[in-house]
This record gives C-alpha cells, sequence and structure tokens, in this order.
C-alpha cells in the first residue's frame, strides 16, 4: 500500500528543468533510497517535499492527501521533517531546548525545565539515543547532532523523514548508530526518503530505491534484491564505469614538501611527514583525528606553535596563507560553503580570486584574460554551468567543488596540493573525473595529499597513506601494504569514545 | 510576461529602470522640476551624501559598516577651515583635513581588522570621539572662513556647473572603475562574500579593510571642506545624521548589507532618488517634517526591495 506518492512532479528553474515528470510511489514502513549524480534533481525533490519550494506541475499525496502547503512549517505540521546536510540546531542551547524549541512547555511565559528535561530523557531513552539532554548543542560531535535532529522527527511525530546525505560527515561508528536508529523508525511505520551517494548504504538500509538523472526518473526498484552495484551506478551515470579509481603507477622524485614538527593549538603533539614529486599522499582517520588541523597549520590557515615546512629543500615562510599560496602550497578546504566558495560572486571571479595577481599589473584587472581563464577551467573540469557569469551559488556541490580546484589550477607554481575531502558529497561520474585530474597534476611533477573518511577512496588512489590517530601520525603504509583492516585498526584510538574527540 | 518584468525589476540593473521610469514621472508632473536651476540645485543637494556613498559603498560591500563619516565630516571640514586661517593658505587647510580624515579612517580600519572588534561598535565609538574633538577644537561654536577664496571651492563654476558637482562625478568614475577594475575592488567584493575563504584564497582582508576605511576617512574629509566652503564655515554641528542618508542611499542602489554585492551604477541611481525625493517635496511644499517619513518608508522599500532580489536568486 503505497503511502507517499509523486506523481508527474515537474519544476524548472530560469533555464534549468530541474525535475521533469517524476512519478514514484513509496510503501509505509519502508526506508526509500533516492540516488543519483548531483544536480540530477534529488535536493529539488527534497525540497518541494519540505514546502520550500513548490512543484510547476505535479502532486504529492500522503496518505492519499494531496500536499498542498505554503512553506516548511506547514509541511512540519503535516508530519513531514526534512533533515538537511546543514544541520538546523542552536548551538548555545541544550539538547532539550532544541527540541522544544518553538514550543516550550511553560507556565505563564515561565519555562517549565524540569518537565521537559524529564520528557525529553524519557523520549530519548525510548528512541535509543544516548545523550545528555542538558548539554549544549555546541559541545555534541556532528553525529551526535544528527541523532537530536532525528529525534526531533521522532518527538514531532512524524510521518514521512527525509534524510539529506545524512552520513557525508560522520564516522562509520556513528552512521552504524544512526542505522540502528533508523531501522527502528522503518520498525515503527515510518515512511524514510533516504538520500545518498554510498551504495554501501543504500544497500544496507534500503527496501525501494528511485535513481533521478538529469531531473528525470531513470530507475525505480520496488526491492533491492538481484539489483547489482553496478547496475545502480550505470542508471546514474547513464553509462558503465568499470573502475572508478583508475589508479596508475607512477614515478615519485625528490622530497618536495617536507613537514618537521608541525604544531598548534588544535594539534599540540608536533606532527613530521613529506611528500615526494609525483606522488599521492593519503591522510586516513577518523572524524576528529587531527588530519584537517594538520593540513590548515601547513597552509597557514592557523597559526603554527612550533615547527618547519620546507619546499624544494626551502624553508616557508610560515604565517598566512598568502604566504604558503606564494611558496607554491595550496589548500582546498574541507569545508567548501565556509572556506571555500566566494558567495555571490560568479563562477569567473571565485576561479581568478586568487591566480589574477599574476596578472594584474599595477592592481588592475586584465578582464580578457579573466574571461580566458575561467572558461579553460570550466572546460577542463567539466563544470556543469549555463554561464561563467553563474553566481556560484547557484551550483551543486560537486561543481562548486570542481570551481576551488579550478582556482587552485589557474594558480601558478603549485608545488604542493592539499585536497581535504575532495570527493564528498559528490557523484561518481564527478569523482572519477577529479581523480583523473589528480592523476594528470601528479604526473605533472606536482605532489598531491589526499585528506579523506573515505577508506575505499584513500586506497583506490594514493601511492601512499598515513593514518592519523587522536592528533597523531600513527602508521604509514605503501600501496603494496594496503590492507583494509590494518588501515583501520590503526586509525581506532584506545580511547573508549571516539565520538568525543569531535569538538 | 510578469516573470520577465520581474526578472528585470530584481536584476542588477532593475534599480536604473525604476529610477528611470520614476525621474520621467516626476518631471512631466511636477512642475519647475525639470529646469536648469533646479536640476543644478538637485545635483548640488546630492554632493555630501553623493561623495560619502562612494567609499561606504566598498565598506557595506565587504561586510563592514562605518558611522562615523558624518562626524568625520563636520571635524575635518573644522580642521580645513581652522588651519587654513592660521597659516593663511588654503591649500595647507585642504591638505590638513584630507590627513585628519585618513588617520580616523586608518584608526576605524586598524581596529576593525586587527582587533577584531565589530565595525558597528568601533565606529559608533569613534563617531563620538570625532565629534568630541571637533566640539573642543572649536570651542563648541561655529568658526568663519577669513580668505574669501575658500568659498570659491564650493561657488566657482566649470562649463556652468559647480565645482563640487565636478567632484562628485569624479570620485564616481574613479570609484567605479577602483570596483570593477581592479584587483582591490575584486577583493573587497570577496571579502563581504566570504571572509574565511577570501583569507584562505590568499587575499590580504586586513590590509584591504584597513585601506577601505582610510579611503573612506579621505572622502569624508573631501565631502567635509565642500561642506565648510558652502556653510562659510566649520560647523562642529554639520552633518549630523549623514551616515544614515549615506546608507540608506547605498541600500537602495542595491548594496547588499550582507555583503558580496555593489555596483557603482546602483548606488548613483540610489543617491539620486534620496535627492529627488526630497527636491520634489520642497517644490510642492511639502513642510519638512513630513519629509522624514518619506524618507524612511523609501528605505524601507529599498531593504524589502533587497530582499526579494536575494531570495528571487537562490536556487537549488
Amino acid at each position: 500500500m503505497s503511502f507517499l506518492q509523486f506523481s508527474n512532479l515537474t519544476k524548472t528553474y530560469p533555464g534549468v528543468k530541474a525535475l521533469s515528470g517524476i512519478s514514484f510511489d513509496v510503501r509505509k514502513g519502508a526506508v526509500h533510497g533516492l540516488m543519483g549524480e548531483n544536480g540530477a534533481g534529488k535536493s529539488t525533490l527534497i525540497r518541494i517535499l519540505s514546502g520550500d519550494q513548490h512543484a510547476n506541475e505535479g502532486e504529492i499525496r500522503i496518505d492519499g492527501d494531496v500536499q498542498a502547503y505554503g512553506s516548511s512549517r506547514d509541511a512540519f505540521e503535516h508530519g513531514v521533517i526534512v533533515i538537511h546536510q546543514e544541520l538546523q540546531l542552536v548551538p548555545e542551547l541544550t539538547v532539550a531546548e532544541n527540541l522544544y524549541l518553538g514550543r516550550f512547555p511553560a507556565r505563564a511565559g515561565v519555562v517549565a525545565s524540569a518537565k521537559m528535561f524529564a520528557d525529553v530523557t524519557e523520549k530519548l531513552k525510548i528512541a535509543g539515543i544516548d545523550i545528555d539532554p542538558r548539554r549544549k548543542v555546541k559541545t555534541l560531535s556532528i553525529g551526535e547532532r544528527q541523532m537530536v535532529e532525528i529525534a526531533k522527527a521522532v518527538m514531532l511525530d512524524a510521518r514521512v523523514i527525509a534524510l539529506d546525505e545524512p552520513t557525508s560527515s560522520l564516522s562509520s561508528r556513528e552512521s552504524e548508530i544512526l542505522f540502528t536508529l533508523i531501522d527502528r523508525l522503518r520498525a515503527e511505520g515510518k515512511v524514510i526518503l533516504y538520500v545518498s551517494h554510498r551504495l554501501d548504504e543504500v544497500f544496507r538500509l534500503c527496501d525501494s530505491l528511485t535513481v533521478l538523472r538529469d531531473g528525470k526518473l531513470a530507475a525505480h526498484h520496488e526491492t533491492l534484491q538481484g539489483v547489482t552495484r553496478d547496475q545502480i551506478v550505470a542508471e546514474m551515470v547513464g553509462r558503465e564505469i568499470n573502475d572508478i579509481w583508475g589508479w596508475r603507477g607512477r614515478e615519485a622524485g625528490a622530497v618536495r614538501l617536507k613537514v618537521e614538527n608541525v604544531s598548534g593549538e588544535r594539534l599540540p603533539e608536533p606532527a613530521s611527514f613529506d611528500v615526494r614529486a609525483g606522488e599521492i599522499v593519503g591522510f586516513f582517520g577518523l572524524i576528529g583525528a587531527g588530519r584537517s588541523e594538520l593540513m590548515r597549520l601547513v597552509f597557514g590557515a592557523d597559526p603554527q606553535f612550533s615547527g618547519v615546512t620546507s619546499i624544494d629543500g626551502v624553508q616557508v615562510k610560515a604565517g598566512s596563507p598568502r604566504q604558503a599560496i606564494r611558496s607554491g602550497i595550496v589548500l582546498c578546504s574541507e569545508d567548501r560553503k565556509h572556506d571555500g566558495i566566494l558567495q555571490g560572486r560568479s563562477i569567473e571571479e571565485n576561479i581568478n580570486v586568487s591566480s589574477r595577481r599574476h596578472y594584474s599589473p599595477f592592481g588592475l584587472l586584465d578582464r580578457k584574460r579573466e574571461v580566458e581563464v575561467a572558461e579553460t577551467f570550466i572546460k577542463r573540469l567539466k563544470v556543469r554551468t549555463p554561464s561563467r557569469k553563474q553566481d556560484i551559488v547557484n551550483l551543486s556541490g560537486g561543481n562548486q567543488q570542481k570551481v576551488i580546484l579550478g582556482r587552485w589550477l589557474a594558480e601558478q607554481g603549485v608545488k604542493i596540493l592539499i585536497v581535504d575531502e575532495p570527493t564528498r558529497g559528490i557523484d561518481v561520474g564527478a569523482k572519477s573525473e577529479i581523480y583523473e585530474i589528480l592523476y594528470e597534476l601528479a604526473e605533472s611533477g606536482m605532489g598531491i595529499v589526499v585528506v579523506s573518511s573515505e577508506l575505499p577512496e584513500v586506497m583506490g588512489i594514493c601511492d601512499r597513506i598515513l593514518v592519523m590517530c587522536a592528533g597523531k601520525i600513527a602508521a604509514g603504509l605503501n600501496r603494496a601494504q594496503f590492507e583494509e583492516n590494518a588501515i583501520l585498526a590503526a586509525a581506532l584510538p584506545d580511547v573508549k569514545q571516539p565520538t568525543e574527540i569531535a569538538y | 510576461m510578469t516573470n520577465q518584468l520581474k526578472k528585470i525589476l530584481l536584476g542588477d540593473q532593475g534599480i536604473v529602470l525604476i529610477f528611470i521610469v520614476a525621474f520621467t514621472i516626476v518631471a512631466l508632473l511636477v512642475p519647475n522640476f525639470l529646469t536648469e536651476r533646479n536640476m543644478l540645485g538637485l545635483l548640488q543637494s546630492v554632493v555630501t551624501v553623493g561623495i560619502v556613498a562612494c567609499t561606504m559603498m566598498f565598506c557595506l560591500a565587504a561586510r563592514d559598516f562605518d558611522l562615523s563619516v558624518g562626524s568625520t565630516a563636520a571635524f575635518t571640514g573644522m580642521v580645513a577651515v581652522m588651519a587654513s586661517n592660521t597659516t593663511g593658505s588654503i591649500l595647507v587647510g585642504i591638505g590638513a583635513a584630507l590627513l585628519c580624515g585618513a588617520f580616523v579612517g586608518f584608526v576605524n580600519g586598524f581596529v576593525i581588522a586587527k582587533f577584531r572588534i565589530n565595525a558597528l561598535i568601533t565606529t559608533l565609538a569613534t563617531m563620538q570621539i570625532v565629534r568630541g574633538l571637533a566640539l573642543i577644537s572649536s570651542d563648541g561654536r561655529a568658526i568663519g572662513i577669513n580668505d574669501p577664496g575658500f568659498y570659491q571651492l564650493a561657488l566657482s563654476k566649470l562649463f556652468g556647473i559647480p565645482t563640487p558637482v565636478w567632484i562628485l562625478a569624479g570620485l564616481f568614475v574613479i570609484f567605479g572603475f577602483v570596483l570593477n577594475r581592479t584587483v582591490f575592488g575584486k577583493n573587497t567584493l570577496a571579502i563581504g562574500g566570504n571572509p574565511e575563504a577570501s583569507r584562505l584564497a590568499g587575499a590580504n582582508v586586513d590590509k584591504t579593510r584597513i585601506w577601505i576605511f582610510a579611503l573612506q576617512g579621505v572622502v569624508c574629509a573631501v565631502a567635509g571642506i565642500l561642506l565648510a566652503s558652502r556653510i562659510t564655515s566649520g560647523q562642529p554641528n554639520a552633518a549630523v545624521g549623514l551616515e544614515l542618508s549615506v546608507i540608506s542611499a547605498c541600500v537602495l542602489g542595491g548594496v547588499s548589507l550582507a555583503g558580496g554585492r555593489a555596483t557603482m551604477a546602483g548606488v548613483i541611481v540610489g543617491v539620486m532618488i534620496m535627492g529627488i525625493a526630497e527636491n520634489v517635496m520642497n517644490l510642492m511644499n511639502i513642510p519638512a517634517f513630513y519629509q522624514y517619513i518619506v524618507r524612511g518608508l523609501i528605505l524601507l522599500l529599498a531593504v524589502m526591495l533587497d530582499n526579494l532580489r536575494s531570495s528571487a536568486f537562490i536556487r537549488r
């Protein structure tokens, strides 16, 4: 019996048809996967479901009733709750306060705190979530925050819960807790729409699956039995991808980057490593293991307490990203939205922002050159956009990532490229394209550092892996020694609660 | 059709279109509006706001704010008058005023960029400090200009158009160029778009911000000197509330308070709309008290337009 029905859903934006005639049904008590490449229309579909956007044609029915809500608050009251990638909690408030936000239990305007905490404690217990309701949200790890969001959905008695890439910033242990919770919700008869790029998770969790491609329905599977991974990938990209890693051997040259005893506020233990010319070095570890912190220190984004960094034997003046860039180190940081894109500015400006100093005599822009540079990298990186003048916030995550990569490829004299979670939230097709770019850069003699939480990715594309654990480099393995268990074992800290490390 | 219209109105040049329509209507309906005398008067009345709006645009585009412009204009006007009275040289007076303006701006910028203090608070403080300096230096009185040559700054004309209007036009051209064609201008917009990302992209964020405020100070001094020349004296209480008119004009011209978005054409139009509204109300003999209400309404409308524009461009 279908509970959630989409029929002929169509949405056009100026110049783009984001969804065309999407129809599919989801049964009650099912976890339904929604997959597709970036820009395939998943987010648009979710936004329409949440009342944030309106469809031009078509309708959504829940339990037979047509949903015609005007806002996300409406959707909320109809029992539809969407949990976005960017969580919507107030960091300074406690867990309980966040759960009751907007409807505090109160008498004469005074919040009945005791009752609220007691309520929440009980409800969290029922949901099987082990978090103290008196903790402030800012002290929680990202995984724990996700749990709180889900608890909110449960407490509001949601009928439909949509999760938009919930595991993109969770460690595998945290993900497992999340999956258990989802299983429980399924058993209670909720409808869960699960958007993800990760096939493993979809096979682990989902009962049924819809694949979108270019705003159209590419495939709908009532059951996942007998469906193969390759089949889904082919449905997503519209072609077969045999080996998404496509690793090929290279001769590593002399040491390009040498980092010695670098430490800082968020990485108290001094760390040392080096990267050779033409080498791709992977940094693996749990979230909070100190990988991003180390990279930020090397790049000068955070102040160094100690340590020496040198490139091709020449010491780098530490201190600021400007100096790092001038000595040939660049960093694509993990948090695209906060540290990467320039909101409100065009793709063209986002690409030229750093490199333009090489071709702007006396600070005057060379507009012809800027257009050329932008066009070159839009083409080379296959950025999907109607024009270079498009505001970067209108691009999908993968395309934004390509623009940031373009920014650094446009920079001259780059010797070390550090990419932090380069493929987070990016679809399979674009991933392969990004890997290919990394290989080409390595072949040209650049040293490359890839920070990633995805073990298959690090094992798939790197020549050497350094494993970080609790702020220290715990192990180093060459490609011949790559072995999943060994890497994972090195990444797991001895302390009992790894979630405590994050923030 | 309506979609098309909406797109044009909310687009980058939408405000220019609104201006042209409004101007045409006013020109047809209001008697004596489209006369040479009234047009020159209109242009002269927007000189102070227009000059300061040039750099306020940079300030807002970089996600900053400057409340001290009114005080700085008054103080530098005082300095210009006092220094030229004492030395007998108008040039020395102008030089001293520009230096003082630059210094006030530099202090603003340095405190905001290096000590990471909110721009609103910092300039709220300097606004009062500088007003205090203006009052102290003159003992609270207006100081008359000794050298009649000083009046000529505001009174002289070139090809029938008053010098201050030429200066205003010149500054529009210069700052329009700086915003669109220089690394400094682009960095300003980038910083407003995302300060942390700009820093990680290698832009010198602190230096850019300090420069913006220093320029703001210099430009305030230009406005202050011209103002003093027009009112033939240095007035410690001159230009009270200037900051609000200037920020209103910028917002009206489509400069986003969230930073990252600004066009010179928009700001010029914003300044002109404010000027025309006042001018028309004067021509129609509407009492000054009502003019406050109209000005407030115009500002509200501008902010709502800004809001519509931002939400219209959020996609996917």
